[in-house]
């Protein structure tokens, strides 16, 4: 286990190196340095002035010089300006960091919850299980884009019950509870899914299994059967999936937050990428790949403690 | 029965982005003309499906987006199978650092959120590089690139886990016994055995390909206006979702099919292999 866990940090380590460096290159790459952009909002400025600026700032150094300046600073604890926002980065980067956990939160509780019993359910009842799969392979091939947009249209345009996006004013829980309900039943519904088909296919192959015969045999009650012995089995490959998707999972709450206007990383990511602000967005896509990656490896140390036969 | 709905569902599809040319002759309307004065029409005879906020049919313009969204796909698509592929057989081939080197790769790219680092990459300025910006073919092409530095990985773990098999069977051994070279190995006797997998993982990267096209598209990164994709035709209609709730609709409803295909095909091409 502990190998695992060094191991792994190890490699999150690598692999935040290496996306800095591509993403620093790419960035390179992009349009508009600062100094571009303060040249056209204040047209009195004069070429001299800009090679001040670009000189002051370091901005007519080399690519890689820039680069080894910033890791260096970043390790220190400095995370430099936001541009954008116009306060130090981290300001704007930790609110966000919480505002989508909870997001993510929330809806993996239920998507895994869900999709879990769903797919025993489909499992353990005869004829139920080409419905939940058709049912699932929609859900899953659903843009979530695209079903956000449909529940604010039932919910927030038609029925007029919940908010179609944004933060409430005042910070009382059950308006807040509110504006997170599209949000997280969104995020939800795709990956529930996803869970849903994978839990029947387990819980299929573990019906079919000796023990249970053993179990019938023996006369215990059908629901016992079902939830203490099958369900437990049934469930490990829903966290191997939890591990595998992880990415999947976090690129759905970034274009959740973008379509409900919620302050989170996706939205934080993309307004800094759209507003040139590169500081800012390398910060944020880092912290979005190391959540990623230590869900992960949280998904991967529950399956090892789940199913003890795979730490042998 | 998954694979011919599949199969059907696509074909459609492709059908409808043949047709595009015919059915505005029939129609009689120009996708890329605004109308004013016909802004979010309900469905008619002239209009089936309403029109949008510039006032232009959305039918033809779904049409017409289903030629680029799936111009997207088929070129991911081949794309992502002839590098996914060459990977995949080279790693298992070659074993050793090779494969470790590759595999890390794909390891460390699966296990990144894919959809900021395409937006980063889909922001880059392709004028840099002297390609012409905001043309239709352009867009495409850029999409297409960005997409299939993601979409191998699928095709090249799958194809590397067959033939890996595949290359520890006894016929392997007695084509070299026969004087086979490498290359004739991997070429006729190897490739061949694992097309059904890799069938199976380029209908799936294709999946995802037409999801991470239409989501670029409706941040507004992806297929620029006025050409239509099924991506930007949805961001222009969120912002509209209050007055025409409908024009939301369809192009979602396209993304869903095709997408659905290509799960269904994916699906019925796995239960027929051995």
């Amino acid at each position: 286990m502990l190998r695992l866990i060094l191991g792994r940090l190890v490699q999150i380590a690598v692999t935040l190196a290496v996306l800095s460096a591509a993403t620093w290159l790419v960035m390179g790459l992009m349009p508009g340095d600062p100094v571009d952009l303060a040249l056209m909002a204040d047209p009195n400025l004069t070429a001299a002035d800009a090679a001040r600026m670009r000189a002051l700032h370091g901005l007519d150094r080399p690519l890689h010089e820039r680069y080894l300046a910033w890791v260096a600073a970043v390790l220190g604890g400095e995370f430099g300006h936001s541009r954008l926002f116009a306060v130090p980065a981290a300001q704007v980067l930790w609110p966000a960091v919480g505002s989508t956990l909870v997001l993510l939160g929330c809806a993996l509780v239920l998507a895994a919850g869900g999709g879990v019993l769903l797919g025993a359910w489909g499992a353990a009842r005869s004829g139920a299980a080409p419905a939940v799969d058709g049912t699932a392979i929609l859900a899953q091939s659903t843009p979530t884009f695209w079903l956000g947009i449909l529940l604010v249209i039932l919910f927030a345009v038609e029925l007029g019950w919940l908010p179609a996006g944004g933060l409430p004013d005042d910070r009382g829980a059950a308006e807040a509870l509110r504006f997170l309900a599209l949000p997280v039943a969104t995020l939800a519904i795709g990956n529930l899914a996803g869970y849903a088909r994978h839990a029947m296919a387990a819980m299929q192959a573990e019906l079919g299994a000796p023990y249970i015969r053993t179990a019938r045999m023996k006369g215990l009650p059908e629901s016992a059967v079902l939830w203490r012995h099958a369900f437990p089995n049934a469930a490990i490959p829903v966290v191997t999936i939890l591990a595998l998707d992880a990415g999947a999972l976090v690129s759905g709450a970034l274009i959740t937050e973008q379509i409900f206007a919620r302050p989170g990383m996706g939205k934080l990511i993309y307004d800094a990428v759209m507003g040139n602000d590169y500081n800012l967005a390398l910060l944020a896509l880092l912290l979005a790949a190391l959540v990623t990656m230590l869900a992960t490896l949280a998904a991967d140390i529950a399956q090892r403690l789940i199913d003890p036969r795979l730490s042998r | 029965m998954r694979l011919r709905l599949g199969l059907g569902l696509l074909g459609l599809l492709a059908l409808g982005a043949l047709l595009a040319p015919l059915a505005q002759g029939w129609l009689g309307h120009d996708p890329f003309a605004p109308d004013l004065f016909n802004r979010f029409a309900p469905p008619s005879a002239a209009h089936p499906l309403g029109t949008d906020e510039l006032g232009r049919d959305i039918l033809l313009r779904l049409l017409f987006g289903a030629r680029v969204s799936l111009a997207v796909a088929a070129a991911v698509a081949l794309g992502a199978t002839l590098l996914g592929t060459t990977v995949g057989l080279l790693a298992a081939w070659r074993g050793g650092w090779a494969d470790a080197v590759l595999m890390r790769l794909a390891d460390g790219l699966l296990a990144l959120p894919a959809l900021p680092l395409l937006v980063v990459l889909a922001a880059v300025d392709t004028g840099r590089f002297g390609l012409p910006r905001g043309e239709a073919l352009s867009d495409i092409l850029r999409i297409a690139v960005i997409l299939v530095a993601f979409g191998w990985v699928t095709v090249a773990r799958l194809s590397r886990a067959a033939a890996l098999t595949q290359l520890s069977l006894d016929y392997v051994a007695a084509a070299r016994v026969a004087g086979a070279s490498e290359a004739r190995v991997l070429w006729r006797h190897v490739l061949p055995n694992i097309a059904g997998p890799i069938a199976v993982a380029t209908a799936l990267s294709v999946a995802g390909a037409i999801l991470a096209e239409s989501t670029l598209s409706f941040l507004g990164l992806g297929i620029q206006p006025p050409a239509p994709s099924w991506g930007n035709m949805l961001s222009n209609a969120q912002e509209m979702v209050f007055s025409a709730p409908l024009a939301a609709v369809w192009p979602g409803l396209a993304i869903l099919l095709a997408v659905a295909g290509c799960t269904l095909l994916a699906d019925g091409v796995r239960r027929r292999l051995p």
